[in-house]
């Protein structure tokens, strides 16, 4: 199951540095939220997957029995997820702020549009 | 006592909450913002001498003992850091005052200050990994939002990189602490130090080192260290001066706050090789920038490429690693914290007087604002590194420690960049100070009126008299940054002090 999973992270962060790389605004967008994702799941998988046992010491028991899922990694999911979701909200409601002010999306003739062609950086 | 260490994040949290409260009235908004800077700075001074007193402090937020529970630390170097931090809280919110427009006022502009102080000094004191991600992130959505605070066309474009960039930064280093969790199974700074000192397979070295790597690239995106510095440059102009100055003064610094505290804490099992590329890379940051500025002819984007350059100086400090070496970067951040923070400030001040930050197009300041040539000038000469101001004691140790080590080409690139710093800052002074005022163009009436007593005119002296400070009396401030190149060299104690309970 790890391999499936690893396999399909490379998989989401291949198509991300090919989205971040385009110079449309919108798919760089994109590529942030696949970027994001894979690092959701690389997190998710990292300290290993563990199948129906659940970190809850049982009734009948006084400690937790081994093997057990690792909750913190679900933790720490939850956390980067709320943060990107943040985050990805913000850069849409940005790129749409640019593009009604310079109407372009593309970063090429933005760069021009926003400095009036003076600038070469 | 130790309650004390949550001062700094919970001082900037009630203001900028207050801030937001009062979001109708710019002038509650004003007043309760510059306050607010006072009484952190008040609460900073606190814990820094507190922290002098005892070396160490460890709170366990909610009692949750380490390595469970987030822990904060006030360690020598989070102490300055945060007191820089508040420093440059009070100059720039005392600046913004006068220099910061109503309309942007109105926006929220002191709130998302006291939010970006927040995060600054959450990553500061912060003992937990996940939590520094956490608090960068507190500190990222602030700086994005006064980024492109006021919607002008040219911050726009400026505000987009900056924000494409930090985001691919931040997912590296969520990567890498997920790798990281998956290798140690914990996120204590100090519990990971001490399981990886005792990893001794092969294989997990290497993944370390890899992680090393990871972790140097996502910090160095932040901190802007080559070849990942072409953001700030396109960036840091776009705001107006009293952002820009804070952008400077703090952001960076926390991306190099975490490299030397990871790198002197956590990465130490391949020292050859994480703290030979640093070193490589300090080279190449301090030339790259300081030949990106000669070219520029642009006010702020002079001073945006020395940014880069200056970070060179600082993780030079932690590639060489010798405690004098740390307490040489330390001291370097102090300096340049404080004199980069002024230089901004200054730059906004010259903007506002010339209506231009193009220098072909400034001119005649010395003449009609000569108390504001003098205040450039002292950071500006601090800066290139003339005694007796603080940047000379800070290259010098830096050179010195490069000397002792028989780094002999490092050291010679730090006195290149170091001229050449020299001959940036005085085309900025022989452009927009010394030289006669171009013919005037119709539509760019100069402004003639003294700023001798405006408001934004102060926290530009406060600052410059600090670096006059810290230069003359560089016996007690390098006494104590030698004092925490000892610390950040023998993390033992640090470590004890953390998990001290189990």
């Amino acid at each position: 199951m790890e391999i499936i999973l690893a396999i399909m992270i490379g998989g989401l962060y291949a198509a991300s540095v090919y989205m971040i790389l385009r110079r449309s605004l919108v798919k760089i967008l994109i590529g942030i939220v696949l970027l994001s994702q894979a690092t959701n799941m690389l997190i998710f998988v990292s300290s290993g997957i563990t199948r129906g046992n659940s970190p809850v010491i049982k009734a009948e028991e006084t400690v937790l029995s081994q093997p057990h899922a690792d909750p913190l990694p679900q933790a720490l999911v939850l956390t980067a997820i709320v943060i990107s979701f943040g985050l990805t909200a913000f850069a849409l409601a940005l790129t749409y702020r640019a593009y009604k002010s310079v109407k372009t999306d593309d970063l090429d003739k933005l760069r021009s549009a926003a400095l009036g062609g003076e600038e070469n950086v | 006592m130790t309650n004390l260490l949550v001062a700094p994040i919970l001082i900037p949290m009630l203001f900028g909450i207050l801030c937001l409260l009062s979001f109708k009235s710019i002038r509650l908004q004003r007043i309760l913002g510059f306050v607010g800077t006072i009484v952190l700075f008040c609460a900073s001074l606190g814990l820094f001498f507190l922290t002098l007193k005892h070396e160490i402090l460890v709170l366990h937020v909610g009692s949750w003992p380490a390595p469970y529970g987030i822990t904060l630390v006030s360690d020598l170097f989070s102490a300055i850091m945060q007191l820089l931090t508040s420093i440059v809280g009070l100059a720039v919110g005392w600046y913004s005052l006068a220099m910061i427009g109503e309309q942007r006022t109105a926006f929220g502009f002191y709130a998302l200050f006291h939010f970006l102080l927040m995060g600054v000094n959450g990553s500061f004191l912060t003992a937990d990994i996940f939590n520094l991600y956490v608090w960068f992130e507190v500190m990222l959505i602030s700086s994005f939002v006064m980024m492109a605070l006021g919607g002008e066309r040219a911050q726009m474009a400026g505000a987009l990189k900056y924000v494409v960039i930090n985001l691919i930064s931040s997912a590296i280093f969520l990567a890498a602490l997920g790798i990281l969790y998956g290798i140690a199974g914990t996120l204590n700074m100090a519990d990971l130090a001490v399981k990886f000192s005792q990893i001794d397979s092969n294989s997990s070295r290497a993944l370390i080192s890899a992680l090393a790597v990871l972790f140097l690239a996502a910090f160095g995106i932040k901190a802007a260290i080559f070849p990942l510095f072409f953001w700030l440059p396109a960036s840091y102009h776009t705001p107006p001066a009293a952002i820009a100055a804070v952008f400077s003064g703090l952001l960076t610094k926390v991306g190099v706050y975490a490299l030397i505290r990871v790198f002197s804490l956590i990465f130490l099992q391949d020292t050859g090789f994480t703290h030979t590329l640093i070193l490589v890379l300090s080279c190449l940051t301090m030339l790259i920038g300081v030949f990106g500025a000669m070219v520029q002819h642009e006010f702020r984007r002079v001073l945006s490429f020395h940014i880069v350059s200056q970070i060179g100086y600082m993780l030079m400090g932690l590639g060489l690693f010798t405690p004098l070496a740390l307490a040489a970067s330390v001291f370097y951040i102090i300096h340049h914290i404080l004199v980069k923070t002024n230089l901004f400030l200054v730059s906004g001040v010259v903007e506002y007087l010339g209506k231009t930050a193009d220098l072909n197009k400034l001119g005649g300041l010395y003449r009609s604002q000569p108390l504001l040539a003098i205040l450039f000038l002292i950071p500006a000469m601090s800066l290139a590194g003339i005694p007796p101001l603080s940047g000379f004691f800070a290259k010098f140790n830096l050179i010195k420690t490069g000397l002792l080590e028989s780094q002999y080409w490092v050291v010679a690139i730090a006195l290149i960049v170091s001229l050449f710093t020299l001959y940036s800052m005085i085309k900025l002074w022989n452009q927009a100070f010394w030289k006669p005022a171009p013919p005037l163009s119709q539509d760019v009436p100069v402004v003639q009126e003294k700023v001798l007593c405006k408001p934004m005119i102060l926290p530009i002296v406060l600052l410059a008299s600090l670096t006059i400070l810290v230069g003359v009396g560089i016996g007690p401030v390098f006494e104590i940054a030698m004092r925490t190149g000892m610390q950040l060299f023998e993390p033992a104690r640090y470590i004890t002090a953390v998990l001290g309970g189990l």
